[in-house]
């Protein structure tokens, strides 16, 4: 393998690395202050990209990510009141299937909206062939809009977390629900807001690797696990984890395609799932005191 | 008791499905007996993962992959020409014992397949094996992790199934030769044949429902039932979990892949949307409705609900219903629905809590 190709295989590996882990965050925000991981985080990405596809026919391309955006952060709040809200103290498989049941019904919905053709946004530079050169390969600047884009939202999600007074409430639902309660703070509506939260960055990773990845309405299952897959490697709930975990799977799953049928690439992260999930099911990099703390 | 009342119901169900049969055949429309059959078979998949999530509380999103073992490999060992093999160790010691099956195709080639019995046992086997596998270490875990390691079991078993040559990659496998179970009684889909397949097949599921009857009402099924209220106490109290919840997984393996060859057989074919994940959702469904922990809920609503997808009642919402269903019965029901009375509609919410 010459070191054009390595390149090559590399950048491919980062930008699918990251918008796992961009999908593994989606699942950490959800599960911090609910505890239930949402099996319709996949269908986020989807929506994002659809319709910001369809929006696109009215206006241009930037508003018509936001409309994508604010649309999904909607979804994510209905779905929160509607199905999630009013259930007090549900047990773990019941919201299992509950959100497999949310993610059906979005990716139908998709299916009678959009059809089943594949779509996607126009390259935002220039068009599909347009390259540029960076340490002696060539790659499409899409793939570094992709990286800048997921990588400011995950900077921008952790300095939120950390220093707006609405972050910290947030953590202070996870780490303690009854006590952040008793501290006056509105629990129900901090579980409401992660919801937005992860269908807003979803949607905007949805969006921004629609030009590379197609959109289609059955993305969404395939998504999902791979981010879950990278949720667990980095350790339920660590999203800085989750960005190392991200990449690793990325780059694992682009380098598998040089020994293997494109076909088993899946197989490839769902076999390194399955490893972690026996061997480490706290993760890379978390405690196994801290995993055994949290109801799994 | 030398005669448990168990058997008065299955007698009952006996009854009915004799019924059924005689009443279709007076107003003329055996066509229904077609769905009815495919629907048993389902139902065969659908009382196995019962026994799982019911009685061990064990969730399972994989079990379309255990059917499409089932299926695809019965299917591949009957319809496969071997006789470029046939000199090889293997298939000579086969040929001896008679497990291979000489006929001619369409066109009058001769063709080396794999008889359909013992096709049958190598495909139950490979699930039997599969599940032991995949069931040590899986059954460890709970919840999340156990819903998405057997929904990725799933999905692998799917793209293995769409991407080999062997499994006929996204067309399938078709014409699947009849399985003789004894002379004068094939499961194949001949319209001829309809009235036979038609008890064939409710005749297996009877005979799974009452293995799995007796079960529940045997020092495991009690296990179980410890193992579902809490497993720390059982544990405490000497039962040994791990080891009943890796049996059971291995039966509803073991239902999932009969099912799915004896259907293959049935419809003379199998294609890789049997292997795909809404399948699993939909069996999970299916086994929520019943009321989880309700082997004759399981029954009646996989071959009610099966039975009104296979006549196309749910047209182009096929899927998007059983998303529905899923949602409905978990937060209105989730004991399922022949738990609801009318009064317990709006009690519903105060009682849940506990669940």
């Amino acid at each position: 393998m010459d070191s054009s190709l390595f390149l090559q295989y590399l950048f491919a590996g980062i930008t699918y690395g990251i918008i796992y882990a961009i999908v593994a965050i989606g699942f950490n925000i959800i599960y911090n202050t609910t505890g239930i991981i949402n099996f319709a985080q996949g269908e986020f990405l989807m929506l994002g990209g659809m319709i910001s596809i369809s929006m696109l026919q009215f206006m241009p391309l930037p508003l018509a990510i936001a409309v994508a955006v604010l649309v999904t952060m909607l979804i994510g709040a209905l779905i929160e009141m509607v199905f999630i809200r009013w259930i007090n103290n549900p047990s773990v498989l019941r919201m299992v299937v509950i959100t497999i049941g949310i993610s059906i019904l979005i990716r139908e919905a998709a299916l009678h909206v959009w059809g089943e053709s594949v779509r996607a946004l126009p390259y935002f530079i220039g068009s599909a062939v347009t390259s540029i050169a960076v340490f002696g390969t060539r790659i499409s600047p899409q793939v570094l809009i992709v990286i800048g884009a997921c990588s400011i939202m995950v900077l921008g999600l952790s300095l939120f977390f950390r220093y707006t007074s609405l972050g910290r409430e947030m953590r202070a639902c996870s780490a303690n629900r009854r006590a952040a309660t008793l501290c006056g703070i509105n629990v129900k509506n901090k579980v409401t807001l992660s919801f937005m939260l992860s269908a807003g960055i979803g949607a905007l990773a949805g969006a921004v690797m629609s030009p590379i990845t197609y959109t289609q309405y059955d993305n969404g299952t395939g998504l999902a696990i791979k981010g879950f897959t990278v949720a667990i490697l980095g350790g339920l709930g660590n999203s800085l984890a989750a960005v190392a975990a991200g990449l690793i799977l990325g780059i694992i799953e682009a380098f598998s395609v040089s020994f293997l049928p494109l076909a088993f690439q899946d197989a490839v992260a769902i076999t390194i799932l399955l490893i972690i999930l026996f061997l480490r099911p706290h993760g890379l990099f978390g405690s196994s005191e801290a995993a055994r703390l949290k109801e799994f | 008791m030398t005669f448990p009342k168990r058997y008065l119901a299955v007698a009952g169900l006996l009854a009915m499905v004799v019924g059924i049969q005689q009443l279709t055949a007076l107003t003329g429309t055996a066509y229904y007996l077609t769905q009815l059959t495919m629907a048993a078979y389902y139902s065969l998949l659908i009382i196995g993962l019962c026994l799982l999530m019911g009685y061990t509380g064990q969730l399972s999103l994989g079990h379309a992959g255990f059917f499409a073992i089932g299926g695809y490999i019965s299917a591949a060992l009957t319809t496969h020409d071997f006789s470029a093999h046939g000199d090889t160790l293997l298939l000579g010691l086969m040929e001896k014992t008679g497990m291979l099956m000489h006929r001619q195709s369409l066109y009058g080639e001769p063709l080396l397949n794999v008889h359909p019995w013992p096709a049958c046992f190598i495909a139950i086997g490979m699930a039997v094996l599969v599940a032991l596998v995949l069931g040590v270490p899986v059954l460890r875990l709970k919840g999340h992790y156990l819903a998405m390691a057997t929904l990725g079991f799933g999905i692998i078993i799917y793209r293995v199934v769409l991407a080999s040559e062997f499994f006929g990659e996204a067309d399938g496998i078709s014409e699947v030769p009849a399985f003789n179970l004894l002379p004068g009684l094939s499961v194949n889909g001949d319209f001829a044949f309809r009235v036979t397949n038609y008890y064939i097949a409710w005749g297996l599921l009877l005979l799974g429902l009452v293995l799995l009857l007796n079960l529940i009402h045997s020092r495991v099924g009690r296990a179980l039932r410890s193992i579902h209220g809490s497993e720390e106490a059982a544990e405490a109290m000497g039962v040994d979990t791990s080891r009943y919840k890796l049996y059971i997984f291995v039966i509803s393996a073991a239902f999932a892949a009969a099912a799915g060859s004896f259907l293959a057989h049935y419809n003379g074919g199998i294609g890789p949307s049997e292997a795909g994940v809404m399948k699993s959702v939909r069996y999970v469904a299916i086994v929520a409705v019943g009321g989880m922990a309700n082997l004759w809920g399981a029954l009646l609503m996989g071959v009610l609900l099966n039975f009104m997808s296979l006549r196309g009642m749910f047209g182009t919402y096929d899927d998007a219903v059983f998303g529905i269903i899923l949602i409905l019965i978990m937060l209105f029901a989730p004991r399922g629905i022949l738990s609801l009375r009318m009064t317990n509609v709006f009690r519903a919410r105060a009682k849940t809590p506990g669940e």
